[in-house]
């Protein structure tokens, strides 16, 4: 039965992935982008991936289509025809393609136990890292302590990415008087729904924040979930009001603050003798020394995704409002 | 305390400086920061240099996790002395930055640009020290989205498209490594560089493997701009402001060729990369094609700049012969260039942001009469063009030697022919600019009174890579001794990655 | 037969990832790159967690009473991938804001032309 589910989404995706080539209206490819992204989520959750699902979900279908919906209202919806042949990049996608499927002929097969990467450094996570660090969830174990570097990697990245943004884009503080309102003021229906999700979606935040411990979860999910709640206040209340409840430069402050919140955590580790981000030495006992790591640095993530997401939304929307775009 | 966490501390640094160079503020602040935090991380780097020679490897886990379970840094000489080349350079350019910038990016910016540049120095240091090969794509992640703001920063609009080519270009060569590692990984289990190196071995004729290795061989070379791949360069060099241009030129491509020679002499092996999979042909072929095309294109340019993005990726072209020859002399040969190359390109892109800035032009017209106007900026220029010549007495004619020698050793005499024949298409674009800063008048229309010569800020780093240029054109006993040490290294790890299938760590 | 079943799997993730790539090299649109961009590195995903998956096995979080648990590693890695890849597409489309109004296009052949007129 998971085969035939995972067939069926695979040929769906198939399908979407060939309609983006042929058309030329980028509001309906960017459309079909999202469903891409829904598709491999559930793709993702039949493959036993739930945390990477959840990821997937937010981020991809969630802020990467936000944010393209929000280039396309600047740049206009339609492509123009293209002058050159298509026949050279045909070329190198077969050859590239080709490459790739002589690459599958040598692959472990798909789903069997006894695979090579099942062998060597998997049984110790799936083993050990219940007693080594003591989450019930292997993923959050793996990200968070023993390929912790990594993350704190991945945090640079998301703070990398809004230096770029803000380079390039910047952040107008909004007046009140020679900037178009924008949202949807007029919508009460909009404004009483709003006004009871975005708590909800708030808690819901905080709830994967502290539980992915235990459960899908964790620091990234957390921020892109909590910035959407926020983006859904903006789109509802306008740039100007959302800029009073949590300000352009707040953000930029939150966001430095995240990275060297979790640079810290190791900062501290190797005040304590061990090496950089080594939990167990955080507490006398290792176990604790794990779980108060790995709850801080998982905040540290948590604050500077909100806040950069929230922050490159805030400058495409005002890049979206200097174009008068409602 | 020092010695536990010297291999980290590289990277920490400016990762940790990066945020708070974002929270200073004001770009005054700013600027002294990451100055000093880049000064500090360049001693660091020599300490490390100096362990990494007298004991060959350095390893520490992070998080206290042993490898392959957790994330190793693993250095050894190569990648310390490149690190030593990359800090330098990061110092130098950020004292230099400081009245560049003024000319060429807007002032609400400045601080953005000191901590994107942060940021690359943070990123090209982890790409460098780390020993696992997923945490590499996740540094140079970090590196290139630095890198793309900060080509973005200039002031012609030109480099708007630039940047949008080079991340497109970068994303997909970024893609290409992450879909290599990933067939490596899927047969292998680990992601480990040692570990790969001794599962890979037992693993002969796999064809994902093979893949798995074109692949990353591919996505290295986009970002090493190695010739037919090289389209971005020329018009991210030339648009980009001056300083971001001379860090670039010095350090991203250096540390892309570092992640080549890791993956063909650590983790793959020599046999494997040059004998069975034939690669030492291509890369030949594509080295001697870069050299001639691109010192071609360099030498009918008006734009300065642009010259030396093209001077750039021919030089390349030599580092990557050097390898192809599959020698210790030529691996040397093409580590020692990395060095020097830094020395060269700094110097000559900073003399040029020094043009631009008094002058506000870098068309080869614009030289006229400068020799006189400006002359320590312009003999600069001279020196650091006769190294890329390959002038005795600097660093560039050392480079030139180890590869004719290198050459000769196997009875290329062609090669080693080509190898002298490129300098000549090198003293026809340097020539240019000197004929026109020495030998013709100003042009009537510039106003003489402004154009004199560069603050001493951009000055002093300038000639300090020119000093450099001589001092380790004459004594080159730091330069080769660490080249020597790094390549014997990398050969002697490489055979034992071949030959012992025996002792696989469980 | 078996083999099919095997492998079918990896083959139409490479058929999507092709997809992608084409998008990305063909397209004059710049948006639309971007689009075919991410396409190219969420199939890459696909590979990356196809691998993890093993036959009646579970989502690798702790319950009592199971034993066979799916790879948590490659859950990690495509993790950090995918933030990482939201990361370049917004850094693009900001290019791609500040290309349209430095241009007044942002099709490729024709900001190429406004260049070479230069």
């Amino acid at each position: 039965m998971g085969d035939l589910i995972d067939l069926v989404l695979l040929a769906m995706l198939a399908i979407t992935a060939l309609q983006m080539i042929f058309l030329k209206d980028l509001f309906a490819v960017v459309m079909l982008f999202g469903i891409f992204s829904f598709l491999s989520a559930l793709i993702f959750i039949n493959l036993d991936a739930v945390d990477v699902a959840f990821t997937e979900a937010s981020v991809g279908a969630g802020i990467s289509t936000v944010l393209m919906l929000g280039t396309l209202a600047i740049t206009g919806r339609k492509e123009k025809k293209s002058a050159h042949s298509s026949f050279l990049p045909l070329l190198v996608v077969c050859i590239t393609g080709a490459a790739l499927i002589y690459g599958t002929l040598d692959m472990p097969p798909f789903g069997h136990p006894n695979n090579p990467i099942h062998e060597h450094v998997a049984p110790r996570y799936i083993e050990e890292s219940p007693k080594e660090v003591g989450l019930p969830n292997m993923v959050t174990s793996v990200l968070a302590s023993y390929r912790g570097f990594d993350t704190l990697g991945e945090t640079v990245v998301v703070f990398a990415a809004l230096i770029g943004v803000l380079a390039l884009l910047g952040v107008r503080r909004q007046e009140e008087n020679d900037v178009p309102e924008s949202g949807f003021k007029a919508h009460h229906v909009l404004h009483v729904v709003a006004r009871f999700f975005i708590p909800l979606i708030i808690l819901f935040a905080l709830y994967v924040q502290f539980h992915g411990d235990f459960g899908p979860g964790g620091g990234f999910q957390a921020g892109v979930i909590a910035a959407a709640a926020f983006i859904l206040y903006t789109l509802v209340f306008g740039l100007s009001r959302s800029f009073s409840v949590v300000g352009p430069k707040f953000l930029q402050v939150l966001a430095s603050i995240g990275v060297l919140l979790y640079a810290s955590v190791g900062l501290f580790s190797m005040y304590k003798g061990g090496q950089f981000l080594d939990y167990s030495k955080l507490a006398t006992d290792p176990i604790v020394g794990q779980h108060y790591g790995i709850i801080v640095i998982e905040l540290g993530v948590g604050i500077t995704v909100f806040a950069v997401m929230l922050s490159i939304f805030y400058a495409f929307g005002s890049q979206a409002e200097r174009s008068n775009i409602q | 305390m020092l010695d536990q966490h010297l291999a980290a501390l590289p990277i920490l640094l400016p990762l940790i400086a990066a945020p708070i160079t974002l929270l200073l503020g004001r770009s005054l602040f700013a600027w002294v920061f990451a100055t000093a935090i880049s000064a500090i991380a360049c001693y660091f780097s020599w300490l490390l240099l100096s362990a990494a020679l007298t004991e060959s490897v350095l390893s520490y886990a992070v998080g206290g996790w042993p490898a392959p379970w957790g994330i190793e840094l693993r250095v050894d000489a190569a990648n310390a002395f490149v690190l030593l080349a990359v800090s330098a350079l990061s110092t130098l350019v950020l004292i230099y930055s400081k009245d560049s910038i003024e000319k060429e990016i807007e002032p609400s910016k400045h601080t953005l640009y000191y901590t994107a540049h942060m940021l690359c120095f943070a990123g090209l240091s982890g790409i460098l020290l780390t020993g696992d090969a997923f945490n590499l794509f996740v540094f140079l992640e970090v590196s290139s989205l630095a890198t793309y703001t900060l080509v973005s920063l200039g002031s012609d609009r030109r480099c708007l498209t630039a940047a949008f080519r080079y991340l497109v270009m970068g994303t997909i060569g970024a893609t290409f490594i992450l879909i290599g590692v990933g067939m490596l990984y899927m047969n292998t289990g680990t992601l480990n560089m040692l570990d790969l190196a001794h599962r890979i071995d037992i693993y002969e004729s796999n064809r994902t493997i093979n893949t798995g290795l074109a692949f990353i061989m591919v996505g290295v070379s986009i970002k090493l701009a190695l010739f037919p791949l090289h389209m971005w360069l020329p018009a991210a060099y030339t648009h980009a402001p001056s300083a971001v241009t001379a860090f670039l030129a010095s350090t991203a491509t250096k540390v892309a060729f570092y992640v080549m020679i890791r993956f063909i002499f650590t983790i793959f092996g020599l046999n494997y990369v040059f004998d069975e999979m034939g690669m030492d042909l291509i890369l030949m072929v594509l080295a001697i094609v870069a050299i001639f095309k691109c010192s071609y294109m360099a030498t009918v340019q008006s734009n300065v700049k642009t010259v030396l993005a093209y001077s750039s990726v021919a030089q390349i072209g030599y580092m990557i012969l050097g390898i192809s020859l599959g020698s210790v002399t030529g691996l040397m040969a093409g580590l020692i260039h990395i060095f020097n190359h830094a020395l060269m390109k700094g110097a000559l892109f900073m003399a040029v942001g020094a043009v631009f800035y008094r002058v506000g032009s870098v068309d080869i017209n614009a030289f006229k009469g400068l020799g006189k106007q400006m002359p320590l900026t312009m003999a600069a220029f001279t020196i650091a063009g006769l190294s890329i010549i390959g002038v005795p007495l600097t660093v560039g004619f050392i480079s030139k030697w180890y590869l004719v020698t290198a050459a000769l050793e196997q009875q290329h005499w062609i090669l080693a022919a080509l190898v002298l024949a490129g300098s000549l298409l090198a003293v026809i674009y340097i020539g240019r600019v000197i004929e026109a800063a020495y030998f013709q008048k100003p042009p009537a229309t510039q106003d003489s009174k402004q154009v004199k010569e560069a603050p001493w800020l951009m000055l002093a780093p300038m000639w300090a890579l020119v000093l450099a240029n001589i001092y380790f054109g004459v004594d080159t006993s730091l330069t080769t001794e660490a080249a020597r040490s790094a390549s014997e290294w990398l050969f002697q790890t490489s055979t034992i990655a071949a030959t012992s299938s025996a002792e696989v760590p469980q | 037969m078996n083999f099919i079943l095997d492998y079918y799997n990896y083959w139409i993730v490479v058929f999507l990832m092709m997809t992608g790539f084409y998008i990305v090299i063909s397209a004059n649109n710049l948006i639309k790159k971007i689009v075919g961009l991410n396409v190219f590195q969420t199939s890459v995903f696909m590979l990356y967690i196809s691998m993890g998956k093993v036959n009646g096995g579970t989502a690798p979080i702790l319950v009592d009473g199971v034993t066979l648990y799916s790879n948590p590693l490659p859950h990690v890695l495509i993790l950090t991938a995918i933030v990482v890849g939201v990361a370049t597409t917004s850094v693009g489309l900001a290019l791609i804001i500040r290309i349209k109004r430095a241009y007044g296009t942002v099709e490729e052949n024709e900001f190429e032309k406004q260049d070479d007129a230069i």
